[in-house]
């Protein structure tokens, strides 16, 4: 009897007020059949990890139009690591210039879905990197 | 890994019991496995269910809720349920957002449930997650989720101490409020009080109180504006008192008796589901009369029971 679902959690890092994109994605997700859920706006790193373990989540989905990823997103990263969670697979989305996609990548944020993506493509994404 | 899961749960380490709760969630036989492991050891958190229409500020009040319960030093959890979409399989839960108070606090631990397509009722996977977090030393497990139908209605019904919110501008909203809905509730809270309507709006409750005639204990109204925190010291207050009734009238006992009878029905359900109804769906004989039934070569009553007819005699 097993009834998997995949579980993302949403998080918008930062200061940052602009979370249409983030509940765009959501939505799309849930659509999907991927339960998901919403941190809200302006979460430390602190909070979307413990928020990320609390829940169990598969994903980690980070929106951030505010330009301060590279400085953010490594955090984040890094609490998972030290949490034992390394393993959640973490995609980005938002405002995030090509010449740091790279530095994210580095970071082991493959996915990089900027504005215009369609959902499908985070879908498939997910669902190839989960397990 | 079982022993280190329980040995985690038992030490109340986060990551151990949520990862515990997803097993619970997507691997109900190994889920099985750690609750006998668990159940006889394990005696059962105080619950609050709470319930109301959507934004009438379930969330927020649960987060001053729980805020004044940390005050005391008590150990809580949170389940927000949201409902799952029937045609995707997919939930949107969004409960944290409001939670921002308590989501930091290493006292407290929140998790996000999605109801699930149960059959007739409670996901059973609900009330093991309550059973699990007993077992990790929470003192109040706090179950919130949207009051609109049967599912919701059992949810809250599993609750010591059930809240049922609602607000001024409800309205003609309270009249549509399932009948038992209003059964269940032992403490009604007026939240956004401080909005146009309320003395209207508690006349409104009140007679209905009146009218669902509940003996022993009568639902007391509470008034509350959550992001104030207006009122919230007298509503943590009522609980206490509702409690302590129900400690002290022996209902606990038999609440608690309830709620088990009905988990045992729910586990029958979901076994002989698994273990019966499910391979004659996907069967190819389901497959044959199912296109039978639709030329009209056959009845759906006659089906079911050719289907069910080597499994046993109906």
């Amino acid at each position: 009897m097993s009834d998997k679902r995949i579980k993302v959690l949403i998080a918008k890092p930062g200061l940052d007020g602009h979370d249409r994109g983030a509940k765009v994605i959501a939505r799309g997700l849930k659509e999907a059949g991927m339960e998901v859920v919403y941190t809200g706006l302006r979460k430390t790193p602190d909070d979307i990890v413990r928020a990320a373990i609390q829940e169990d989540v598969d994903v980690i989905g980070l929106s951030i139009l505010s330009g301060a990823h590279k400085h953010l997103f490594p955090e984040v990263m890094k609490k998972l690591k030290e949490e034992g969670a390394g393993d959640v697979v973490v995609i980005s989305g938002g405002i995030i210039p090509e010449e740091d996609h790279q530095f994210l990548k580095d970071l082991g944020i493959e996915g990089i879905f900027t504005p215009g993506t369609p959902i499908k493509e985070i879908v498939d994404f997910i669902e190839e990197n989960v397990n | 890994m079982m022993k280190e899961l329980l040995e985690g749960i038992k030490n109340g380490n986060e990551r151990k019991i949520a990862q515990a709760i997803t097993i619970i969630e997507n691997h109900r036989n190994m889920g099985f496995k750690l609750l006998k492991k668990l159940y006889r050891e394990t005696s059962l958190a105080y619950l609050v269910g709470i319930t109301g229409p959507p934004g009438s500020g379930k969330s927020t009040l649960t987060d001053k809720i729980v805020s004044k319960w940390r005050e005391k030093d008590l150990k809580v959890a949170v389940i927000a349920i949201d409902p799952t979409s029937q045609f995707s399989g997919g939930a949107l839960l969004g409960d944290r957002i409001r939670m921002s108070n308590v989501s930091t606090d290493r006292g407290v631990f929140i998790r996000s449930m999605a109801t699930r397509g149960s059959l007739g009722g409670l996901n059973p996977a609900i009330y093991d997650t309550v059973l699990l977090l007993s077992a990790a030393g929470y003192d109040y497990i706090l179950i919130e989720t949207v009051g609109v139908g049967q599912n919701e209605v059992d949810i809250v019904d599993l609750a010591d101490t059930t809240l049922v919110v609602t607000v001024p501008e409800a309205g003609d909203e309270i009249q549509t409020f399932k009948a038992g809905l209003m059964e269940v509730g032992d403490i009604f809270v007026l939240n956004k009080s401080d909005r146009p309507g309320v003395d209207k709006m508690q006349l409104t409750l009140e007679q209905m109180i009146n009218l669902a005639d509940k003996e022993g204990w009568e639902p007391p109204i509470v008034k509350t504006v959550a992001t104030k925190k207006d009122g919230i010291e007298n509503l943590t207050n009522k609980i206490d008192e509702h409690k302590n009734y129900l400690e002290e009238s022996k209902l606990l006992e038999d609440n608690r008796e309830e709620v088990m009878r009905r988990q045992l029905i729910n586990l029958l359900e979901e076994k002989v589901l698994a273990r019966i109804v499910n391979p004659i769906k996907s069967s190819a004989e389901f497959t044959d009369k199912m296109k039978k039934i639709k030329e009209v070569k056959k009845d759906p009553y006659t089906a079911a029971e050719e289907l069910l007819a080597d499994k046993f005699q109906i």
